[in-house]
């Protein structure tokens, strides 16, 4: 079992306040709170169309929240933006796996180094002098990433011929290369049989610990999410209904309601 | 003898058909192998007009790879970037400062562009960014009427040091001629497809560019500005097509018939695959020099007049064999 005693350690990293996201009439997310602390795995679960991807899209600014506040890195805005949330080191995977499909393991993984290369784009184009020595160094560093995905034999296969559970390694790959402070995974195991999904735990504890990342998650899988996490949110129809560690989150009623239905 | 009965005769059939397959596929070689120097000729007239192809279809090339939009405008950016150019000289303006001056203009026409077209339809099907371009097409012939008037000019060819006159080489016991110019835009196009593909392929923002292409939201994700990317590729390609409107104009005049000769840029893509610059290049030389062969050679069986539509065949036939074009990306779908 995971160590517990991380909890309650850590200052808050992102700090969702009462944020609500509308679609028209449709309320995805109504008056949510909840923080996320440095270093911990931060599981965010609930029934299908709870607002959870929704939540995802609001923190890395995919959507703007038509209420609330998001504080992150001690700056508070009433809404991210993707290219800020980016460059401010927050990174993700998405639920359907979103990647370059016509470009290969390797320069899927670069383009997740775009942030990272400021040098011009004149040497750039000659290969030469300081451009050059960039990229090398950069490579090295998306060479680490690929070792320590273990997928150094598909680095130059185009990743739409890959099998799922590969896509998801390589999405996951992509967004590490962005060193990010917090990674935001969005069903990081969806679709993959057992032996995947053990890989999958052991290369997010792994990045946590040897990356140091915060990590927030959304996942189905309730062994997964009671294994990996150190705090788990709990929404249903947009609303926050429990918050806690797994134990408490487990034991709470209404969460318990929420997955099994409550007699009428 | 009515027309039936004519028909009908096999005699008028078997004379026929021999004279006709005799003048589809021996007459025209004896005619090659007879005349070398025509036939070298005609080959470079096709390998210029090819060229003049190529570098409209790059324009494409590069919209469609990053935003995945069928450019409709390519043609018509061509015509206004050169019309822009003749009428900034026209003020009284030097050259080279219009030269400079037509670039801010496209410039401000790929900012324009991504305010207030691309954007407010981001995340729409390619089909409504297709009449998006569509539209786009009409308010810049509207718009190019309205400034610059409706009359054909004269490129400012001299101005711009592009160099006018034939070359007169003898070879294969004839005479071959090259106008100076035609050499100056298969240079000049040479060099600007070679300076892209290094720029697409090596670049941080050449890489960006293809991550758009692929996926909109994973970029975005990465930190890649989508905004700012479909303005460098406009601007991109409406440099591509000031320099293509500069090389055709001096061949001919700068008048909105241009337009129409842009689309034959389709054919080009459908040929060299839509995604692919090699393919922009390859193609364009096919159809230039395909369609300059079948005038000269077997235009006079069907009474000339080939040129105008023998690209649209030639496409037609390629899209059947390999629908992703010479180079275009392999078309991966999992079932």
């Amino acid at each position: 079992m995971k160590p517990q005693q991380q909890i309650e350690t850590g200052a808050t990293l992102l700090n969702v306040e009462n944020v609500s996201l509308r679609f028209g009439g449709v309320k995805a997310i109504t008056d949510v709170s909840f923080d996320i602390r440095k270093g911990e795995v931060r599981a965010i679960i609930g029934p299908n169309g709870a607002g959870k991807t929704s939540m995802l899209n609001v923190i890395n600014g995919f959507y703007h929240p038509q209420d609330g506040r998001i504080t992150y890195r001690g700056a508070t805005r009433s809404k991210m933006r993707p290219h800020v949330a980016a460059s401010q080191g927050i990174a993700r995977t998405f639920q359907n796996v979103a990647l370059f499909k016509g470009m290969t393991t390797l320069d899927n993984i670069m383009v997740g180094r775009t942030l990272k290369m400021r040098k011009s784009f004149f040497w750039q184009l000659f290969r030469h002098g300081p451009a050059m020595a960039e990229e090398i160094e950069h490579r090295k560093f998306v060479e680490e990433i690929i070792d320590f995905l273990e997928i150094e034999h598909i680095r130059k296969v185009p990743v739409g011929k890959l099998p799922y559970g590969l896509q998801k390694r390589v999405e996951l790959g992509r967004a590490l290369a962005m060193e990010p402070e917090l990674l935001l995974l969005d069903e990081p195991m969806a679709g993959m049989n057992l032996e995947e999904k053990e890989d999958m735990c052991r290369f997010i504890l792994d990045t946590k610990e040897q990356y140091g990342t915060t990590i927030a998650l959304i996942e189905h899988d309730m062994g997964v999410v009671m294994d990996l996490s150190d705090r788990v949110v709990v929404l249903e129809y947009g609303i926050k209904i429990a918050d806690g560690t797994p134990d408490e989150v487990k034991a709470n009623q209404k969460v318990i309601d929420a997955y099994l239905g409550v007699a009428h | 003898m009515d027309l039936a009965s004519l028909l009908l005769a096999p005699a008028f059939f078997a004379f026929d058909l021999l004279g006709l397959l005799k003048s589809i596929f021996v007459t025209p070689f004896a005619d090659m192998a007879a005349m070398p120097d025509l036939l070298v000729q005609t080959i470079w007239e096709g390998l210029v007009s090819g060229v003049l192809y190529a570098l409209i279809a790059l324009g494409f090339v590069l919209i469609f790879k990053a935003s995945g939009v069928f450019n409709f405008a390519q043609g018509i950016m061509v015509v206004f970037a050169a019309l822009t150019l003749v009428g900034f000289h026209e003020k009284g303006v030097p050259a080279w400062l219009a030269v400079f001056l037509t670039l801010g203009v496209m410039l401000v026409l790929a900012i324009a562009v991504e305010r207030v077209v691309l954007r407010p339809l981001v995340n729409q099907p390619d089909i409504i960014l297709f009449m998006a371009t569509f539209g786009l097409t009409y308010v810049l012939i509207g718009l190019g009427e309205f400034i610059f008037g409706g009359e054909p000019k004269q490129m400012i060819a001299e101005q711009l040091y592009i160099p006018r006159g034939p070359i007169d080489v003898a070879m294969l016991g004839g005479r071959v001629t090259f106008q100076k110019i035609d050499i100056a835009a298969a240079v000049i196009a040479s060099v600007m497809i070679i300076a892209l593909a290094l720029f697409f392929q090596y670049t941080r923002i050449g890489r960006a560019l293809r991550a758009v292409a692929d996926s909109h939201k994973a970029a975005l994700s990465v930190g890649i500005s989508l905004n700012q990317i479909w303005v460098i590729v406009w601007f991109a390609a409406g440099i591509v097509a000031l320099i293509t409107g500069i090389m055709w104009g001096a061949r001919s005049e700068v008048s909105f018939g241009l337009d129409i000769i842009a689309l034959k840029a389709l054919p080009v893509l459908i040929l060299g695959g839509f995604t692919s610059i090699p393919g922009a290049i390859v193609g364009g030389l096919i159809i230039g020099i395909g369609e300059k062969l079948a005038e000269f050679y077997w235009g006079p069986l069907v009474g000339g007049g080939i040129e105008s539509w023998i690209a649209y065949v030639i496409a037609l036939g390629f899209l059947m064999v390999r629908p992703q074009g010479l180079f275009g990306d392999k078309i991966i779908e999992r079932i």
